[in-house]
């Protein structure tokens, strides 16, 4: 949790730099620090930090749930299971609503922040008159339309609570100002939101089936919950695409350009080198990471007194001081 | 300017204290990992493995600082660092990654095709890491083409492996060994500790015919590595405890008197750092092409503020991993004995 602290604050102060000021000019202009606390707590700082937090609860607890539902669906551990399924459960639905909560914070301080960032994540080009909210879409950003369901009026009413404020849009950018994937961006945001929303809705259906004592003998909804443990894991990917593609043309919003930050004396056939290398090796990390951790769930504790010991290392080093 | 001393020359210190640190710890276990494969059973190398299976981490803990700290202190000249020899760093990553994952993986399975797939990855990581590292230590030694606006001006892709950073690599390996050897020293017994002391007698051979090389060749060759011992005599007394430590640590190996050898291979390496330091002090990274072009403590220092505040946060933090570190050997401080929870 502290380790995300610094990380979450460096690119909040990407996001929303303050606590310094700019010395020097042209080439040898740099940010240097004028306030260390204003820097950590940037104006995005807070709401981010407490986003990915709830964000990595969440994958932790779906990732409980998904392990102990196959347990009970192979009748296996079922003691076990239904504990740790209890306060997974209990995790999982505070979480997901803490989590629309505090996403719900950080999508207005975007909206004050980094307008043209809210306007590519929801698609929304027009200044003037009543913003509207798209449920799905797809995006023509050379037309600046979209196509889909839409809430007349949604977006003015979620940051202002008021159908007819206007929000400020892509038009207010110069072309140059603004992200240039905008439909990449708007899915992945729309992505995100609606796995958090099945979050919840997974989790709240869950507690209504545990209060009604069904939950345990529901093969239906154990199943969704074997495969739930990617929800999060997703959810998470398409908020950072979303966050740092939105952000774009700036590596530091409204600061510095990306197109001015790239390191020129690295050649692009470097680049494609190492991008080429690291696919293959995280690949094969994948790989071995999904064989190493199904081995480990198909082991599973021996039994509920052993839970706490490691009774498969235990096994394997035996027979190997043995020789 | 704090205690006398302004605060570049602090983070030079800083810097320099931290890598010296890592040097000294991630020296022995990848020079430990590079004698990996001169093991025959299982046994024995589990055991060499388990010497260095619980510190491994923390070792790089230093690397890890030692980096924020360039960072923080130099941003200068850590981007221009990185950019230029990009490719070496980027294969010094894929190693590092190659080598912990065979750590972490080796012991999950049986299967003997598994096990020896992970010895060699271990093996071979350790060897290209120790090597890598001198190579960049080498071109920092030697200078790099840094044009206008910090720009590398080098071309080809293996231009970072000449002749000089290629020799310095290779000391660093061969010192690494000798290093890494004494520790699996202290941690072994029986038939492997007998073969280990005669590895240690090739290891202290190759570091000592490589590091004269190096020696001549920078003298012969990089007269500006020696301008400041010609101005300033005084300070041939690093040189000087620098050899007279690698003189002691035969000498203390023949006694059998593997704890203290270690300590004098360990003064060796910071010794050669600190002689590193000064004939570099006060520039960072020269220019091959022209002076004006060099990065010092000062063209590539970060902000007085951000100086001040990183160094309180440096005193802070330094006696921590200190004590976690200290608090590591402590717990596993002994010959290794394979139990359960082994690697």
């Amino acid at each position: 949790m502290f380790s995300a602290v610094w990380i979450v604050v460096a690119n909040s102060w990407q996001q929303t730099p303050a606590g310094f000021k700019i010395v020097g000019e042209g080439f040898h202009a740099r940010a240097e620090i004028t306030d260390f606390w204003a820097m950590v707590f940037n104006p995005s700082s807070v709401e981010r930090l407490l986003h990915v937090w709830f964000g990595a609860f969440l994958s932790g607890a779906f990732l409980v749930l998904s392990v102990h539902a196959y347990y009970l669906l192979k009748d296996r551990h079922i003691e076990l299971s239904k504990k740790a399924m209890k306060i997974a459960l209990s995790i999982a639905t505070v979480f997901s609503l803490a989590q629309l909560f505090v996403g719900h914070l950080s999508a207005e301080g975007v909206a004050k922040n980094q307008p043209a960032k809210l306007a590519a994540f929801e698609g929304h080009y027009k200044s003037e008159g009543a913003a509207d909210l798209y449920l799905f879409g797809w995006v023509d950003d050379e037309n600046e339309k979209v196509f889909g369901p839409k809430i007349p009026g949604g977006l003015s009413f979620l940051l202002h609570s008021d159908f007819k404020s206007p929000v400020k849009g892509l038009d207010s950018f110069a072309k140059k100002d603004r992200p240039s994937q905008v439909n990449a961006i708007f899915q992945f945001y729309h992505l995100m939101v609606a796995l958090g929303m099945s979050m919840i809705g997974l989790s709240l259906l869950s507690c209504f089936e545990m209060f009604r004592g069904r939950f345990f003998e529901n093969k239906l909804l154990l199943k969704i919950l074997v495969v739930s443990s990617l929800m999060p894991q997703l959810a998470n990917q398409f908020g950072w695409f979303a966050a740092e593609m939105g952000r774009q043309p700036w590596v530091v919003y409204g600061l510095l350009r990306t197109s001015n930050a790239f390191s020129e004396s690295v050649s692009a056939s470097q680049i494609l080198f190492s991008i080429i290398l690291f696919a293959i090796i995280y690949s094969f990390l994948f790989i071995l990471f999904i064989y190493m951790m199904n081995k480990k769930i198909q082991n599973g504790p021996e039994d509920m007194s052993d839970v706490d010991d490691r009774p498969h290392t235990k096994e394997i080093s035996n027979v190997l001081v043995g020789e | 300017m704090f205690l006398g001393l302004d605060y570049e020359t602090w983070w030079f210190l800083v810097v320099g204290a931290l890598f010296s640190g890592y040097a000294i710890l991630d020296g022995f276990d990848f020079g430990a990992g590079a004698w990996h494969l001169f093991f025959k059973t299982e046994k024995d190398r589990r055991i060499a493995l388990n010497a260095v299976g619980p510190v491994w981490d923390g070792n790089e803990v230093w690397l890890v600082i030692g980096g924020g700290a360039l960072f923080a202190g130099f941003p200068v000249f850590y981007a221009t660092l990185f950019s230029s020899l990009y490719i070496p760093f980027k294969l010094f990553l894929v190693f590092l990654i190659f080598r912990a994952i065979a750590i972490e993986f080796r012991s999950k399975e049986e299967s003997l095709l598994w096990r020896k797939s992970w010895d060699i990855s271990y093996s071979v990581s350790s060897i290209a890491l120790a090597f890598l590292l001198g190579v960049v230590l080498g071109n920092i030694l030697q200078g790099i083409a840094i044009g206008d606006k910090y720009l590398y001006q080098g071309s080809g892709f293996f231009e970072f492996l000449g002749f000089y950073p290629v020799i310095v690599g290779l000391t660093t390996l061969a010192l690494f060994m000798m290093h890494g050897a004494i520790y699996l020293l202290l941690k072994t017994e029986g038939e492997l500790h007998q073969q280990i002391t005669k590895l240690l007698k090739y290891g202290m051979i190759a570091f000592i015919v490589l590091y004269s090389i190096t020696t001549l060749y920078s003298l012969i060759y990089y007269p500006h590595l020696s301008d400041k011992f010609k101005s300033y005599p005084v300070l041939f007394a690093i040189p000087f405890v620098a050899i007279l430590s690698m003189a002691n640590i035969p000498r203390l190996a023949a006694k059998k008197s593997y704890l203290n050898a270690f300590i004098f291979s360990s003064l060796t390496i910071s010794m050669l750092l600190v002689l590193v330091a000064v004939e570099l002090y006060p520039d960072l990274l020269i220019s091959s092409i022209a002076p004006k072009y060099s990065l010092n403590i000062f063209n590539s220092a970060s902000s007085k503020g951000s100086l001040e505040i990183m160094l309180i946060i440096t005193a802070i933090g330094i006696p921590l991993v200190a004590a976690y570190t200290f608090f590591v050997y402590k717990t596993f401080w002994g010959k290794v004995k394979l139990d359960e929870n082994s690697y």
